[in-house]
């Protein structure tokens, strides 16, 4: 493909998509909370323009309502909240660096190989770029979904969840300019009490081990299985 | 269409509502009467589909496949909510474990997860489908941590992460079968709509079908408890509330099969020219067969009761997945009858052990001896729903696996032998725990709770009625909902 000879909304797109997907791989290695927040923020920034520029495209009023409402939701909502979540919490300071970076992002860069070779069956009835930005979403999704494997801090595994959306949210774009209305407003709907749970979830955790390692709570679960200490029911 | 507003709304009303009651117990019964009411709503539904034939419409569709789903997930509504009144009652007044604001929120999302279930079974549009598949992973995951213990919290954190990413991937499939389908649309259709997707489901590009099914699998997968996505499903029963995972068992997992299956419907018709026709049903056979063979073998060495019958729904989830792909309309007819005996005997059990919990007061296995002396009811109620379960004539659940393994034994010989020993292991594992557990020497100062089994005598002998004769109206709906699936009429 050579980006020169296509349109310029096109260029533009793919350029916005390859930045969101660089800043899936910031986000990855991205060890600092505090800093990470801040990334996610602006990948939903770059989800969001991607969308109005679609929309302006095709002249399609409601993409231009979907991108409003991935700015409201992702780049002020919930960054705002985890922002908040995070000084309730005294976790700003908070480093969580990743056990195997090296290995890691290898695997990250993998995954978009992958992702490339998954997305390949479209390429034969859309023009190319439609297909590069289809790769890179699938991308940013399984990059999200690596996020929370490898990280340890729930709040990180919550950004990685985010992340998934964003990248769910750009294939929905780029492919078919955006799913119907309803369905759009249904997700935001999801991802925003999902944000809500998720805060109620960090109190009740912190309350009951006193941390937010997730390691911890799975060490829990095996001591039920292994039958040792458990049942302090009434 | 009025009856189906009053069997999928008066749920969402009673969200709202009961999370204003503040009295538990007024709760409570506001919680059977608005569950009654949408039952209420689902029979007039299916009285109407059954003159009237199939309702399409207004982002609606009720068929033959959906229409007993919606009549099953009410039914096991009404009951469980019959159960849960006085059980939730003992939890919050004299165990004291869950705080009054806990009750609003537990009645409140009761409701809750019924209207998403509802939704999910009779909307046309597959994007309200995922959506309502979400909300009932957000309805329900604040329930499995309402008792605050950390093994709580645990659950319901494992719940909801693995829960949110699998569905995340149906929701790439989701975008990715509407991607397929822009292609081919007509004008001004809905390109996420079911009953237009089928229509031009032939002519969908058979390898982004692919992708797309391969997401929705892994997708709804994931909430149907297929191994290797299963570990937040035992979790999450044995540490929420007993009432959550009688319906969690009997109807959640249900739905998202519903999904998958519609998904393979789709898969099927737009692969059939190509050189893999039967795709979708082997993954489904794969998944099945693995999930069957894994949760029968963990039945094994369990020493949660709650975990112990969360392993068993695995086990009967793998089975119905396969009854799905091996497909024809014997496997299919069997499946279908699958998802409704096991879901009433699987919530009945459920039932049962919240009251045998109570009497022994832990769920650890070991320490639950000798329910039949210390309270008769009970321990037949567990013993007779042990053996429903575990596929003993005359009950329906040796109907369907019957019909399921005489479908093997034509299409796939080789794997019937598989499935037999399976269910012998399956068998062997659940009786060496639950005997015990049922004809032990109870504890000296183990007593009898107040327990209401109209619930489960109620479940079980439907169960057993559907093993010894299928109603000619069930059976037909289910012939109408094979056909539908395969294409084919059972003979």
């Amino acid at each position: 493909m050579n980006l020169g000879t296509l349109p310029l909304v096109d260029q533009a797109v793919l350029v916005l998509a390859a930045m969101a997907l660089f800043s899936a791989f910031a986000l990855l290695a991205q060890s600092r909370l505090l800093a990470a927040i801040h990334v996610f923020a602006w990948q939903g920034f770059l989800v969001a323009a991607v969308a109005a520029l679609t929309g302006a495209a095709s002249r399609d009023p409601h993409l231009y309502l979907s991108a409003a409402i991935t700015l409201g939701l992702k780049v002020l909502l919930i960054p705002w909240m985890l922002h908040r979540l995070l000084r309730r919490l005294s976790l700003e300071r908070q480093a969580d660096p990743l056990a195997y970076p090296a290995l890691t992002l290898l695997a990250a860069a993998a995954i978009v190989v992958f992702a490339d070779w998954v997305a390949a069956p479209v390429a034969q009835f859309e023009h190319s770029a439609t297909r590069n930005v289809i790769a890179i979403s699938l991308a940013i999704v399984l990059l999200g979904l690596l996020m929370m494997v490898v990280r340890r801090q729930a709040l990180a595994q919550v950004l990685g969840f985010m992340a998934m959306e964003n990248g769910l949210f750009l294939a929905a774009v780029a492919s078919t300019h955006g799913m119907p209305l309803v369905v759009e407003l249904g997700v935001a709907f999801d991802v925003l009490v999902a944000m809500v749970l998720f805060g109620v979830f960090f109190l009740q955790i912190k309350d009951s081990i006193d941390s937010l390692d997730v390691d911890r709570l799975s060490q829990l679960s095996a001591s039920i299985e292994r039958d040792e200490i458990t049942e302090q029911r009434p | 269409m009025i009856w189906l507003l009053l069997a999928v709304f008066t749920p969402l009303a009673g969200t709202l509502l009961l999370a204003l009651i503040p009295r538990a117990r007024m709760a409570g019964l506001a919680n059977l009467a608005l569950s009654a009411l949408s039952l209420a709503g689902s029979l007039g539904l299916a009285l109407r589909v059954l003159h009237r034939g199939s309702l399409h419409g207004h982002g609606f569709l009720v068929d033959p496949f959906n229409v007993y789903l919606v009549v099953l997930t009410a039914f096991v509504g009404l009951t469980t909510a019959v159960f849960s009144r006085p059980y939730m009652e003992h939890v919050h007044l004299a165990e004291k474990r869950v705080s009054p604001a806990g009750m609003r929120l537990y009645h409140s999302m009761y409701q809750g997860f019924l209207f998403t279930m509802l939704l999910a079974l009779t909307t046309n549009n597959l994007g309200i489908l995922w959506v309502a598949v979400e909300g009932a992973t957000l309805a329900t995951v604040l329930l499995v941590s309402l008792y605050r213990t950390p093994a709580a919290i645990e659950a319901a954190w494992k719940y909801f992460i693995l829960c949110g990413v699998g569905i995340a991937q149906a929701l790439f499939g989701t975008v990715a079968l509407y991607f397929a389908a822009q292609h081919v649309l007509p004008p001004g259709a809905n390109g996420l709509d079911w009953s237009t997707l089928y229509a031009i489901a032939p002519q969908l590009e058979p390898r982004v079908m692919v992708v797309a099914f391969a997401f929705l699998l892994v997708g709804y997968g994931t909430k149907v408890g297929l191994v290797p996505l299963h570990s937040w499903l035992p979790d999450a029963h044995s540490e929420g509330p007993t009432p959550m995972s009688a319906v969690l068992s009997g109807l959640l997992l249900n739905v998202a099969l519903y999904a998958v299956i519609r998904m393979k419907m789709l898969t099927d018709a737009a692969l059939a020219a190509s050189r893999t026709p039967a795709l979708a049903g082997h993954l489904l056979m794969g998944f099945g067969l693995l999930t069957f063979l894994t949760a029968v073998v963990s039945l094994h060495r369990r020493h949660d009761i709650k975990r112990l019958f969360s392993y068993s729904s695995i086990e009967h989830m793998g089975l119905m997945t396969f009854g799905f792909g091996v497909g024809g309309p014997l496997a299919t007819f069997a499946a279908l009858l699958h998802m409704l005996v096991h879901a009433l005997t699987k919530s009945s059990i459920f039932v049962t052990v919240g009251h045998a919990t109570h009497i022994a007061r832990t769920q650890r296995i070991e320490r639950i001896r000798g329910l039949i002396r210390t309270q008769p009811a009970v321990g037949w109620g567990l013993l007779l729903g042990v053996v429903a379960i575990a596929g003993f004539p005359p009950f329906g659940i040796f109907a369907s696996e019957f019909l399921l393994l005489s479908a093997t034994m034509a299409s796939w010989p080789w794997l019937a032998p598989m499935l037999v020993l399976g269910l012998v292991i399956a068998f062997a594992g659940l009786f060496r725990n639950i005997q015990p557990m049922v004809f032990g020497t109870p504890p000296v100062d183990q007593q009898a709770v107040r327990a209401n089994m109209l619930p489960v005598m109620l479940h079980l002998a439907l169960v057993l009625s559907l093993g010894i004769v299928i109603p000619a109206v069930l059976s037909n709906w289910l012939g109408a909902a094979t056909m539908l699936i395969t294409g084919a009429a059972l003979r």
